[in-house]
């Protein structure tokens, strides 16, 4: 697998071939941009249950895995959406209903531990968190962490400095790498093969990428393998990590896709105000989830002229002047 | 010249930002304080995100540290990691000042931006960390917007997600974090600093309007209000800057 073959195949065949029942998952962007959405969907419609998430800050990806009922397990360090949601509101609402197991690190935390797995080293040091209680307490108990071989039997250890005092730290935090199952980004541009160009900024895409045994990339548009290498350091994934391309227009709608088009704000208000309410959102997935057979689908709803009123200026990436109130 | 609360608190950090300073940037009120310094008095000062993105343009306000228009002619764009190393390198880090808000403060700055109430059983659940804890860890001078509450300067915290000065003088260095720390509080009510020897939070101004008492009524905590002088209103200057070049959409103010 991984090698230069031809990996485009549909978003469906994708999911159901690498995200299992159970399985590690993490998925790209930050808030609201570049949430491969189109995944995530198909996540949901296809009623994965079950699957232990990583994220730093994803936004709308995470909140609707957990509102579609995909998530029991959750590693995050941020659960907020922008002004549509300042806290991310299913997820608030499974933390505080006791319906699924979390726990707590900080972005950077979370992106070098990414980082640490990618690089095949089982922790990383760092001086973030010490004396807090992100530290100090851990949602997954020590008894859970020895039972479960796919989880580190600690969440963070603090260590006198092994050189001495060099740099001039005293002491040093050490967190444990993460190996996703399954990594999902949306990307602007991607070959057949799965080498990847990321426009824009890149959050943690790249090392959680590179850290999960299986990669899917959901991309705007599918280009020549040719085109990519006139500019190779313009790339940052090449294919050896990829095992799926797709290609979803608006893969990342309603998040923004820098270049492509912005986020959707009424849509995203509109999605907040059916989260609060568990029958609204109930209805919301029957119809803009389950209701449709794809992403193509979740678009018609939307409509044309509402995905012309986001369409990205050519000069600033974004839409210009867009009623963002 | 008539103006609201939310600009008084925006003038208030803009003041405190020094020309050639990094300002590390939340979303909302902070963005726009960061924004509206570089206009009025920091022409030199560099606005920087979490995200990875380096000297924004910002022609637009972005309404998340994602927000694509951070993204527009920067300096460049690039992830997480290079943004926090931002913060820790040794020529940079210096430079850096962080600007954050949180759902609770304790008298020696440290925040909760995780839950109220228990962490397992929450009453509410808040968005967590983010970048909060690791801002605080690492950069030397840091402004906090609050909102002033009995229940937001409580004297215990539900939980300490980003910090302070810990448990007071000399506990930031024993727990192996770098000095430094919280320099100053802004809130709807005043402004309160932290005292060089006690680690200590203290109140060093009020608005027109409002009275050290008025403040401490919202505390469960006390401080010393000693040292507390009124504050000089935002200028009419000022003023029309953060309303025609800053924010004229009204997008947070």
């Amino acid at each position: 697998m991984n090698t230069a073959q031809d990996k485009v195949m549909t978003l469906e065949q994708a999911i159901a071939s690498y995200v299992t029942d159970g399985c590690h998952i993490s998925i790209g962007g930050f808030t609201v941009s570049r949430n491969p959405m189109a995944a995530v969907y198909e996540i949901v419609r296809q009623r994965k249950k079950n699957l232990h998430c990583y994220a730093h800050s994803n936004g709308t990806g995470v909140d609707e895995l957990i509102g579609g009922g995909c998530v029991s397990r959750l590693e995050i360090a941020y659960g907020g959406n922008g002004k549509a949601a300042p806290t991310c509101i299913r997820f608030k609402l499974a933390i505080q209903r006791g319906e699924i197991l979390f726990e707590d690190y900080s972005n950077y935390h979370m992106s070098l531990r990414f980082h640490a797995g990618a690089m095949g080293v089982p922790f990383i040091a760092t001086l973030s968190g010490l004396g807090t209680d992100i530290l100090n307490i851990w949602g997954f108990s020590k008894e859970m962490r020895a039972k479960d071989p796919k989880l580190p039997n600690k969440k963070a250890e603090v260590i006198d400095n092994p050189f001495g005092s060099w740099t001039g730290a005293s002491k040093v935090v050490l967190i444990p790498a993460i190996n996703p199952d399954v990594t999902i980004i949306h990307v602007q541009k991607a070959d057949r093969y799965g080498t990847c160009r990321i426009e824009g900024l890149n959050f943690a895409d790249i090392d959680q990428a590179k850290s999960a045994k299986n990669v899917i990339v959901t991309c705007e548009e599918i280009v020549d393998a040719a085109e990519l290498r006139e500019k190779p350091e313009y790339n940052q994934i090449p294919f050896i990590h990829v095992s799926a391309v797709v290609h979803v227009p608006h893969g990342a709608y309603p998040s923004a896709c820098y270049n492509y088009y912005d986020y959707d704000p009424m849509y995203l208000r509109q999605l907040s105000n059916f989260a609060k309410d568990d029958k609204l959102y109930k209805e919301y997935l029957e119809t803009f989830v389950h209701g449709v057979k794809n992403h193509r689908g979740l678009l018609n709803l939307v409509g044309q002229e509402q995905l012309k009123i986001i369409a990205a200026d050519a000069r600033t990436g974004y839409a210009t002047g867009l009623d963002r109130r | 010249m008539d103006y609201t609360l939310k600009e008084t608190m925006t003038i208030m950090a803009a003041r405190e930002i020094r020309n050639g300073d990094i300002v590390f940037c939340g979303t909302g009120i902070s963005m726009v304080a960061a924004m509206a310094a570089k206009q009025i008095s920091a022409p030199d000062s560099i606005i920087f995100f979490e995200t990875g993105s380096i000297d924004s343009c910002l022609e637009e306000i972005p309404l998340a540290v994602a927000d694509p228009r951070v993204m527009f002619g920067a300096a460049s764009n690039s992830g997480l990691l290079e943004a926090f190393a931002t913060m820790q390198n040794p020529n940079t880090g210096d430079r850096v000042i962080g600007i954050l808000g949180a759902a609770q403060i304790d008298k020696y700055g440290n925040l909760n931006s995780t839950c109220i109430g228990n962490y397992f059983q929450p009453k509410t659940r808040l968005s967590g960390s983010g970048g909060s804890c690791d801002v605080a860890s690492f950069v030397s001078r840091c402004l906090i917007f609050m909102q002033h509450e009995k229940r937001k300067f409580p004297i215990k915290l539900d939980y300490l997600t980003s910090p302070g000065y810990l448990v007071g003088p000399g506990a930031r260095e024993r727990a192996g974090l770098k000095p430094g720390g919280p320099t100053a509080v802004i809130t709807n009510l005043g402004v309160m600093r932290f005292d060089n020897d006690t680690k200590e939070m203290y109140l060093a101004g009020y608005y027109p309007g409002v009275t050290p008492q008025n403040i401490l009524d919202n505390m469960e905590f006390s401080v010393d209000i000693s040292r507390a002088i009124e504050t000089e209103p935002p200028t009419e200057r000022e003023l029309k800057i953060l309303r025609k070049r800053v924010d004229p959409q009204k997008l947070v103010l």
